[in-house]
Parts: structure tokens; sequence; C-alpha cells
């Protein structure tokens, strides 16, 4: 539930923001953007399994505009969860193989439509439920994603918002004095 | 801070320092009397709190082994955690928003104001609002809550100025920022709200309420409190003849020690209190301790929920600010020609993008979602919150073969909505969102309750013993020194948030069990 992981990540990341829709490539036990933005290195899962994942992730929870190094965090987070836990490196392994065989053609080339097919097939499988509670806290509480939503985050440090926009809707109009008294 | 000793017999053992307990263990320091306050959770200072949700419920919530049953949507989607509530001194009141709002005259007689409702073991309170009502000025007093003892009401933030709207153009009249137990201004040697907008996961500036901040250093400036944390009860001693003794418990090292006691209060919220009950049966109470009703763990209420969250064309940041920030009362009341006995209050919640995205729709995945999550900026909430059915069936029971970190049966919850509680919601969804549309809702989304924080009723109060587990003090029916001092005690939940309620009945008890000790009853 940590983003520790993306410290390593940012590491290996060359440049700023990733770019939607470059295409993300595996090679070895390396999975990395093809234009060199980013890349991960995978320690029990293969190059293909963690390219797999990914592109699942985004078909589970699907933002356009939200580059591939986000949902890469998800693959880190089910990758380190694998280490040292055999058991659940079988399950994803196994899930994956599934994905790729379910339609007889790779995972990564199905169509979008035959993609959710596979996975509504799949939903009740603990692999399914393993990769959607792992990848709706790791997509969500990595700060970088919050900033495409608008969400601001932690605020303390900057005194609250006291003075930095808790009241400043103004298409709603002013509650009375009385329902809303101003601030002491 | 005093020290006593495990076999000074004179002490009151309080269990549990949130709400009920923290009050308690103060106003009975006050008094002079000795209190052993055990805690299982740790004690942080507002330093350690962080803005961060996931950070946060890690950090402080009761996370022990719990298995849930029954048909309501919590034990499929969050199976091994049927409440949300925390383990650490202060309680719940580190994560609580501050809501406190008196229970209304009618909810303290719903049997005779609901008439027979089939399926609900309704039961009037063996008091009367009146009787409460000096202990609620006590209690708002203490608390600092806006809108009551010349406290100004907080300033609205962006959430509430949607609602407002809303409310106001469907003809609602009680709209405002609320009874609030946080600061609007500096009281009590605590400063004044920032709109940090993390109220659950611990205030930073201490603006709001709590036991932690409060009650607590309070009762230790009194030298009469031994405050032990990492101090988890497990089991509740007698003596031959039938009176408590003492309570057992585990240190931080899992070391187990007896701390003798004239008496001992119970205030583990309302999973907790009654497991400790029946987790201390012995030969003498096979059922458990208090139980000769059956009636300890049952009639387990946590109100009636649900919320209703909406985008708009523009931005509302409504994150920014109070969690709960403002409040609708008009369906508040009991008016059976909506279809359903008892009322509901409408008021203001957001969640960040990390609870959002496991809160609006649990489970759910593929692009529908995706764009309801892609509205957030543009999002206003609130939260409905009414009475529900007390229901026998509803029941906080050991379970046969889990066991939690100590070896003892862990707690099972099992719920299912009542008839009534369903066309609540149904009545509140459609209202809230009514209230979303009026000022030109995009969309509007009908989230399913979260895990309970209203935690009620498992060991209810009565006026007679066949018919629950303590009288109008919280003092049970059949040992009497042993006190039950939290929500477990509520004979029925009303439509209001509870903590006011609860803290009031805290400072009720304490006068009572310094009366009855002076007496030599106890
Ligand atoms: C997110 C959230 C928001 C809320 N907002 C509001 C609001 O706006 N208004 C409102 O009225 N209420 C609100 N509540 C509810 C409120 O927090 C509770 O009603 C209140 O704190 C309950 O008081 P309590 O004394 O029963 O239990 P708690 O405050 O939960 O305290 C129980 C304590 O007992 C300890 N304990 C349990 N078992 C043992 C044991 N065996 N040994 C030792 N210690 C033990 C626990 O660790 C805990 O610290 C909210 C709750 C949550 C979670
Ligand atoms: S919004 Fe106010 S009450 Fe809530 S955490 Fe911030 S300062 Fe505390």
């Amino acid at each position: 539930m940590s983003n520790s992981g993306m410290n390593r990540r940012q590491f290996l990341q060359t440049s700023g923001l990733a770019a939607a829709g470059a295409a993300v490539v595996a090679s070895g036990s390396v999975i990395m953007a093809s234009d060199g933005a980013w890349a991960l290195e995978l320690d029990t899962l293969t190059g293909h399994e963690g390219v797999t994942l990914l592109d699942m992730s985004r078909r589970l929870y699907p933002h356009p505009s939200l580059g591939d190094m986000y949902y890469a965090g998800v693959v880190e987070q089910l990758d380190g969860a694998a280490k040292g836990d055999g058991g659940l490196a079988g399950l994803i392994k196994d899930g994956v193989g599934q994905l790729n065989s379910a339609k007889g053609v790779d995972w990564v080339d199905l169509s979008e439509g035959y993609q959710l097919e596979v996975l509504e097939s799949m939903e009740a499988t603990p692999f399914f439920q393993k990769v959607r509670g792992t990848a709706v806290v790791a997509l969500y509480n990595n700060p970088l994603v919050w900033r495409h939503f608008g969400y601001e985050g932690a605020s303390f440090e900057f005194g609250g918002y006291l003075e930095r926009g808790f009241d400043d809707l103004k298409w709603a109009g002013e509650p009375s004095e009385d329902a809303s008294p101003k601030a002491g | 801070m005093a020290k006593f000793d495990l076999n000074d017999e004179t002490v009151v053992a309080v269990i549990g320092s949130g709400a009920g307990g923290g009050t308690l263990a103060h106003e009975l320091c006050e008094k002079g009397i000795k209190v052993v306050l055990l805690e299982a959770g740790k004690r942080y200072g507002i330093d350690d709190f962080q803005n961060d949700e996931w950070g946060s419920f890690g950090q402080l919530s009761w996370l022990d082994k719990r298995t849930t049953s029954g048909s309501w949507r919590v034990a499929k989607d969050f199976a091994g955690l049927p409440a949300w509530i925390c383990k650490t001194v202060g309680g719940s009141t580190v994560h609580w928003a501050g809501a406190s709002l008196r229970l209304q005259e009618h909810e303290f007689k719903v049997k005779s104001a609901y008439g027979g409702i089939a399926g609900a073991n309704l039961l009037d309170w063996p008091l009367a609002l009146a009787d409460l009502e000096p202990y609620y000025a006590k209690a708002e007093d203490k608390m600092g809550t806006t809108r009551t003892n010349g406290i100004p009401g907080l300033p609205g933030n962006n959430n509430f100025k949607v609602m407002y709207a809303g409310a106001k153009r469907l003809g609602y009249k009680g709209v405002h920022t609320g009874r609030m137990s946080i600061n609007s201004r500096a009281r009590d040697g605590r400063g004044s709200c920032q709109q940090i907008g993390f109220c659950f996961q611990g205030c930073k500036t201490g603006a709001k309420w709590s036991t932690l901040y409060s009650e607590i250093p309070k009762a230790e400036a009194t030298g009469k409190l031994d405050l032990r944390s990492q101090a988890q009860a497990l089991k509740i001693e007698h003596d031959a003849g039938g009176k408590v003794s003492g309570v057992l418990y585990a240190d931080k090292d899992g070391n187990q020690h007896l701390q003798k006691a004239r008496a001992v209060c119970v205030a583990g919220n309302a999973i907790e209190t009654p497991r400790i009950l029946l987790n201390s049966a012995s030969s003498t109470f096979p059922d458990g301790l208090a139980n000769s009703s059956g009636q300890v763990g049952r009639n387990y209420m946590r109100h009636m929920t649900g919320s209703v969250y909406a985008t708009f064309p523009r931005p509302v940041n409504m994150y920014r600010g109070t969690t709960m920030a403002g409040i609708i009362t008009d369906e508040s009341g009991n008016d059976p020609s909506r279809g359903f006995v008892g009322g509901y209050e409408m008021e203001t919640l957001s969640l960040g993008i990390p609870f959002m995205a496991a809160f609006l729709d649990p489970g759910a995945w593929g692009a529908n979602f995706a764009q309801a999550m892609e509205g957030y900026e543009t999002m206003a909430g609130m939260w409905l919150v009414g009475e529900d059915m007390p229901q026998e069936s509803n029941a906080i029971t050991l379970h046969a073969s889990e066991k939690d970190q100590y070896g003892l049966p862990a707690p099972n919850v099992h719920f299912d909505d009542h008839p009534n509680d369903v066309a609540m919601r149904n009545h509140a969804y459609k209202q809230g969102s009514a209230v979303y549309d009026a000022v030109g809702a995009t969309a509007t989304y009908e989230v399913p309750p979260y895990p309970s924080t209203h935690n009620l009723g498992t060991c209810r109060m009565s006026a007679r013993a066949e018919d629950g587990v303590v009288n109008a003090f919280g003092q049970a029916h059949d040992i009497k020194n042993l006190f039950v001092s939290d929500g477990s005690q509520f004979t029925t939940g009303g439509a209001e948030n509870p903590t006011l309620t609860i803290v009031t009945l805290a400072i009720r008890q304490a006068d009572h069990i310094a009366k009855e000790m002076t007496a030599g009853n106890i």
C-alpha cells in the first residue's frame, strides 16, 4: 500500500511524465516504454508476463490519458508480492497463461471486446481478484495519478485548505451567513 | 500519570479509551476515583497522523481477525472488515468526523411511537430525553460543539455549497454547516479548524474533539489515571459471589496480567464489548457475563447508511476542508407516509481518490467505473444516515473455529437489512440524487454502505432484566459492579450520529458510579 516501490521505477526513468500511447515492450525480465521513457525490472515475473498484466490493468481501469508508467506500478506490486511467495507467483503465472490461451491469441493482441469477454469469464477466479484488488490500490494510491484526477492530497504541510480554496466554488451561489458563517 | 498496583482492588478498570471509555475515565478521575484504563491500541500524537488515506488506515484501524455473515453487501466486499473503527488511544474519536446531534424525544420510545414492526425487536429506552438533557448540555460544552454554547458554526466548504444550493431548490429548510465538535474558534486549549480535509485520518491541528487530546490528558492531570496502552483485555474475572473482580489482559509483548478492580466498565465499541462478555463465560455464567437475558451481542445496529456522489459540469474539489461539512435535517423526523418508520440525516462527505476507488462501487471495474473516477474533480458527495431496526438475529457471536492472535474465538458479525432499512435507504438515495439533480448533476452514483462506523445495541439498556443487558445507567442487570459504557448500550439507534449520546451517557454513568461507590453498593 505504500509507494516506496516508485523510487526504483523513477530511478530507471529517463524523462518526466510518460506519454500515453507509446508501446510497452518486454525484454527478458524488464518491461519498458518503447520510447525509453521508463523501465521496470522484475524479480519473479517475466517481461512478457509483466506486459500482459500491465495491459490487463489498463483494461480493468481504463484511463486513456494515463501513461503506461502508472499501470506499471500495478505490475511492480504484483511482482513484489510474488517474490518469496511461491503460491502467489504460481497463481499469477497460471492466470497470465489463461489470459494468453483463452482465445488462442496472445492477450495483448486480442481486440478490446475479446479482452473484456475473457476478463468477464475469469471474474470469480482468485487470480482476477488478486490483480483487481492490487490494481485498485496501486493505481489510485499513486500521488502522481492523483494529479491527473485533480486531487491535491495532503494539505497539512501547506496550512490546510483554509487559505487555499476550500470555499472557492462560485457556480452554485453563496449560502446564507446563518447556514455558513465566516471563518473566525 | 499515576501507576496503580495490579492487586489494588480499589481501582475502577475501564476497557477502551474511545468516546465512551475515554470520557468515563476522565469523569471518574475528576471525582477522585482511581482508574486503570486498558487500551488495546498504541498511543499516537498529533504529529504522527498522516494526510494519507491508506497509510492512516493501516496505522489506526482495528484489524484483528473478524468474520462476517448475512446478506449485507459488506460481508461480500469486505468479508474480514465488518467495521471501520480504531485500535488506538482515543479509539474511533481519532477517526470520527465530529457530527454531534442529540437524539429526538420520540427516538427514546420507538416501540410506542412506531408500534409493532414485524421482525424488529423494538423496545423503549428506560430513560427519556429529559433525563439526558442536562448531560447533553455538559457533553456539548466539553466537546465544543458548534451552534451550542454560543459557538459559531463552521464555514461551509465547496461540497457544502453544492448541497446547500440543491437542498434549497428542493425546498429543504434545515440546511447548515451542522453541529460539529470541531473548533470554529480556538477553545479549550485547542486551535481552530484549518480546513485540512483529513478529519478521518486524525486531525493534525487538534481542532476536532477527541478523547486522545482532550479527555485523556485532563484525566492524567488529576493524578488518578493509569493509562495502559497496548493492553488488550481478554477476559473479565468474577468472584464466588458473582461480582466482577478484575480484568485479564495481554501487554504489548503478549504477557498476561490480572488487574484487580472494584468495578469494571466495558467500552470496546459494540463488537468487542459483547465479545469480551461472551469470552468471559464461566461455570457460574456459562452463557457469558451479564447474559441471563440472552441479549448480549444481539440487536446489532449499524445505522441505515449509504452515500450519493454526483458529478457536475464544473469543478467542486469536495475534498478541501472538513470531511463532514454540512447537514440537511428535514428527513430526520418520523413520517410513516414515506413508506418507513424513523428518519435519516443527509450529511456531506468526501473521500480522497484512494478511498473513492475502494468504496464507490466495491469490486467494480471497467469503463463505467473508470469514467466515474474521471469525474472526481467535479464530484460532490453526501452520506445518508438513519435509524435502522434492531433485529435479534443481527448479532455478534463467537466464531466456532476462527481465533484471534491470543487464541480467543474471533467475533462473527451477522447482519441482514430489515425491510424498513431498505425502504428508508431507497427514499434517501432518491432524495440525495434529487438534491444534486436540482443543481445540474451530470451523473449521480448510489454508493452502498461502507464497513460500519456506527456500531450499536449489542448490550442494550432495558427497564426489565429479561429484555436487555444493562439498566438506564449502563449497569448490568445481573452484576452490579459491571458496566457497559459505549454505544452497545443503545436500546435503539435514532437517526443521529451516536457519539454525542455515547459521551452524554458516559458523563451520566460516572455520576451514578460515584454515587453507588459512596453508598457502598459497589
Ligand atoms: C470514519 C468515521 C467517522 C465517524 N464520524 C462520526 C461522526 O461524525 N459523528 C458521530 O457521532 N460518530 C462518528 N463516528 C462514530 C464514532 O467514532 C463512534 O461512535 C465512537 O467513537 C464510538 O465510541 P466507543 O467508545 O463505543 O468506541 P471507540 O471510540 O471505537 O473506542 C473503543 C476503544 O476500545 C478499544 N478496545 C476494544 N477492545 C478492547 C480490548 N479487548 N481491550 C482494550 N481495549 C479495547 C479499541 O482499541 C478502541 O480504542 C465515526 C466513525 C468513523 C470510523
Ligand atoms: S478539516 Fe478541520 S477538523 Fe478536519 S482535520 Fe482539518 S483541521 Fe481538523
